[in-house]
């Protein structure tokens, strides 16, 4: 007996001992130089694609268009000016149609293993970015569906007539009317530097999908690999043109679920999570190890009707529904008290925001009268659409959807919630299934068209981002105006105009404007919130302790 | 042993029969277009439309259409995932192998802790150590496997901070692809690193292979326990012992050969719940594996995700089970007649 149980009692020994060796070596972490000086980046998703010019959600472009790419022109995140990118200085014409941009000198796109460039960056790379978004005939165009949103909301085909190489380090954009957010625009994450050089060895290989799965960009990071819905890898540019990026390695470690990011950064798998929950910002503040970093950031988050489906359509409906809603208890409940009551879809940090907004009224009583007079005394039933996957501007949507659905109930309103897969929803949305929906906007450049474009324009209902279906020629030639003149005293008075108009006709009701929070281990710095689009991480930097 | 081995590939013949009529079955089940269903493309144009019809031959009657889904489904073509257009039987490889890697060690674990401990239950079934063990198997037996893994997490990674939370590996090691299986393609590439990996991944493997070990490990310990209080019984334990065999020689020639048969069996039939069970833990830790990617194509409606996570799965499960039969029958003369 005594034999039998030792040989059996030995395994078990083993094997515990086996244990706490792990454990207490799992105490020590010894890094390898490759790991040290890299850097995780929890992302709420993966990218759709790797191109910016074809996304518009603000996850990918986190991801993808800071890190690999850079643009002609960028934004100083100070103060909102536009300063020199691949482009080292620009001259604009007298009449606003012609910008003249001097490129910079060698720069190199990066080499990968799948692709070594022959030459320096030039003027046809520029021609030939810009190109695939217009011309129809560039052998690019089409792929990957040939739709390129973030270009289309802002009419970008009708606007720029060419783009033309001048000599290696000159190239010109003649456009069909003055824009004064051209300039803007072309700072936004979405105009990213592509390489033709890439795209003509592409060609020859007949395999021109890759060029939006493999990218080749001039930016602080290459492309290494990317493991859908595990992770996406990039590893420093040691070549790159501003020469100060930190880490050797920076790896997007993909986690939809929130409490399990936030688990990641505890435990130091994540060194930077991007909204955090704001109903968890206190508890993430008193440990010591995290910072919590915030930042006023140029986004809405709004709810649009479906203003061409009837009882939609009517003014009064719309003014009835925006009056039921109880937004000091949205605010509370869903942003948690961190984020501005909106009174129109412009920011208050907007140079063109209008001030003399009145204050919007919450009155069931009112709204039921309005009701009534647009011949629905005993209400309706409607969808509301909650999005499913938490944003800046709307952190909780099927929250803020059921606060909603009860301020409904009190004027006999009766709102059922509804809810995809968030790529089907966003193709459903595109189609305007939908009745209503919670959604929202953050900001790509600091120009005040950036809210009324892509949002609310005619061009946007047709390119489906203007999730309002609403498509108003007043408001349009009022908007249009505003970019003909580089004014922007005239430019402010024209964009009060069509702030005071969109509350006439409340084709959305516009809730909040939201707080950025981003959650670092404190042992990085060197990161800071972009209020215009895309994080940036290339100064990122471990502290060692 | 031949007459045994012909009836039971016969006898599989038939459920892989069954499985491939539910498969083929489910493109048209699920709803929406089947074209889009059976092929995995979506947005499908007109133009492709016909080409995708005349392909799956789906202007064909039904028994046409099954056996080019046969065809197919032996070449390799098992249409695209709807979510990432990729062909599924290549997503399919490269998740199986974390999952079946999971489940191994898991498996093993199992038997290192479960068969001891369930042999040591039995010798002394009435004593404190015998008790204790039938009471922790009866407590793991009874645990769900979403708050133990939770609670582990909660205690080893979150409140100590001693073992990582989630994944294979931490992602910032760069591990080249060549297997699939981690502890392998560590081992064999070429770099650096590979002390530190190493011990990064066996760190990521404990807690998932914890949990998932959880349960087939108390069930080992109650089958072992059983079947040896049930040996020890036995005629030829007593014949042994009185003809002068001490008890260590008596349980090794006579009594562990004898009550480990079923276990062996076991194996087999705990399979499909060890599958089901990685699954689970596959979304609690994050695991790359082919349960959680089923179970995101769930969520996501990827019809011919799930219809291909189905094949792997089931015949992955028929043919453990189907071999555990075959391997038990040739221990054992006796399950060959049956």
């Amino acid at each position: 007996m005594n034999l039998s149980i030792k040989h059996f009692v030995y395994p078990i020994y083993s094997c515990a001992m086996l244990s706490a060796l792990l454990l207490l070596a799992g105490c020590q972490p010894q890094l390898p130089e490759a790991a040290r000086s890299g850097l995780v980046y929890c992302s709420e998703g993966s990218p759709e694609s790797f191109n910016p010019q074809l996304v518009t959600s603000g996850t990918t472009i986190d991801i993808i268009s800071q890190q690999l790419y850079d643009r002609l022109v960028d934004i100083n995140p100070d103060n909102g000016d536009i300063i020199a990118g691949l482009a080292t200085s620009w001259q604009v014409s007298a009449d606003g149609t012609r910008y003249q941009f001097t490129l910079r000198d060698n720069v190199s796109f990066h080499s990968t293993h799948y692709f070594s460039p022959g030459r320096k960056f030039n003027a046809s790379d520029v021609v030939f970015t810009f190109n695939r978004i217009t011309d129809p005939l560039h052998p690019f165009h089409l792929q990957g569906g040939g739709v390129y949103p973030y270009f289309q909301s802002v009419d970008w085909a009708s606007l720029v007539k060419q783009v033309e190489a001048i000599d290696d380090h000159t190239v010109v954009f003649k456009l069909q009317r003055p824009d004064s957010s051209f300039l803007s625009n072309l700072t936004t994450d979405f105009a990213a530097i592509l390489s033709a050089e890439y795209g003509q060895k592409l060609l020859a290989a007949k395999q021109p999908a890759q060029i939006d799965r493999l990218p080749v960009g001039t930016g602080p990071f290459r492309f290494r690999e990317y493991q859908k819905d595990i992770l996406v890898r990039l590893y420093r540019n040691k070549n790159y043109w501003r020469g100060d990026t930190q880490p050797e390695q920076l790896v997007f470690d993909i986690v939809p679920n929130n409490a399990r990011r936030m688990a990641k950064l505890f435990t130091h798998e994540c060194d930077i999570v991007s909204y955090p929950r704001v109903a968890e910002l206190e508890l993430i503040a008193a440990r010591p190890d995290v910072t919590v970093q915030e930042s006023t950031s140029m986004n809405v988050g709004f709810w649009a009707f479906n203003t061409q489906k009837p009882p939609f359509d009517q003014l009064a409906v719309r003014q009835a529904l925006a009056m039921a809603i109880n937004r000091a208890a949205i605010l509370q409940a869903v942003y948690y008290g961190q984020a501005t009551p909106a009174y129109g879809i412009l920011p208050p940090t907007s140079w063109a925001y209008n001030d003399g907004l009145p204050a919007p009224v919450y009155s069931p009583a009112k709204a039921r009268a309005l009701l009534a007079e647009a011949g629905y005394p005993n209400g309706f039933t409607m969808d509301i659409w909650a999005m499913p996957v938490q944003r800046l501007y709307n952190p909780n949507a099927l929250k803020m959807a059921e606060l909603m659905q009860a301020d409904l109930a009190q004027i006999g309103v009766k709102a059922n919630i509804v809810s995809y897969e968030w790529n089907s929803f966003r193709q459903k949305l595109g189609n305007f299934e939908h009745d209503s929906v919670l959604i929202g906007w953050a900001a790509d450049n600091p120009d005040p068209d950036n809210f009324f474009r892509p949002l609310l324009s005619c061009a946007a209902r047709d390119s489906g981002s203007n999730r309002a279906n609403w498509c108003d020629p007043a408001f349009d030639e009022i908007i249009s105006e505003a970019l003909l003149t580089a004014n922007q005293q005239q430019r402010r008075a024209l964009y009060l105009t069509a702030q005071q108009y969109l509350h006439q006709q409340q084709p959305l009701v516009a809730i909040a404007h939201s707080q950025r929070f981003q959650a670092i281990s404190s042992s990085v710095s060197g990161v800071t919130i972009n209020p215009y689009g895309g994080i940036a991480l290339q100064h990122a930097k471990r502290v060692e302790p | 042993m031949t007459r045994y081995l012909l009836r039971r590939l016969f006898l599989m013949g038939f459920v892989f029969l069954a499985l491939s009529l539910l498969a083929f079955s489910l493109g048209y089940l699920f709803p929406g277009d089947v074209v889009q269903n059976v092929s995995g493309l979506r947005p499908i144009d007109d133009n492709q439309r016909q080409q995708l019809i005349s392909y799956y031959q789906l202007d064909q009657n039904i028994l046409q259409q099954y056996l080019a889904f046969l065809g197919r489904i032996t070449q390799g073509d098992w249409g695209l995932s709807f979510s990432s257009q990729q062909p599924l039987l290549h997503e399919i490889k490269l998740l199986l192998p974390a999952t079946l890697e999971l489940a191994a060690y898991a498996l093993l674990l199992s038997f290192i802790i479960g068969i001891p401990l369930g042999i040591l239950a039995a010798f002394k079934p009435d004593n404190i150590i015998g008790k204790s063990i039938s009471a922790l198997a009866m407590v793991g037996y009874s645990l769900p496997i979403f708050w133990w893994g939770l609670l582990l997490i909660m205690f080893f990674s979150l409140a100590l901070g001693w073992l990582p939370s989630a994944g294979r590996i931490g992602v910032l090691y760069e591990i080249p692809h060549s297997s699939g299986f981690m502890l392998y393609d560590i081992l064999q590439a070429d770099i650096n690193y590979r002390n530190e990996a190493l011990h990064n991944a066996l760190q990521h493997l404990f807690l998932p292979t914890i949990v998932l070990a959880t349960f087939p490990t108390t069930v080992m310990i109650r089958f072992v326990r059983d079947a040896m209080l049930n040996v020890w019984e036995q005629n030829y334990i007593k014949t042994a012992r009185a003809k002068g065999l001490n008890r260590g020689q008596v349980l090794y020639r006579h009594g562990l050969r004898n009550a480990l048969l079923p276990v062996i069996r076991q194996i087999g039939l705990q399979f499909s719940t060890l599958i089901t069970l990685a699954m689970l833990t596959e979304v609690i830790f994050s695991w790359p594996g082919i349960g959680r990617w089923l179970i995101d194509s769930i969520y996501q409606r990827n019809y011919p995700a799930i219809q291909a996570g189905l094949l792997v799965i089931s015949t992955m499960v028929i043919t453990i089970n189907m071999l555990t039969e075959i391997l038990h029958a040739f221990f054992n003369p006796l399950a060959r007649r049956g």
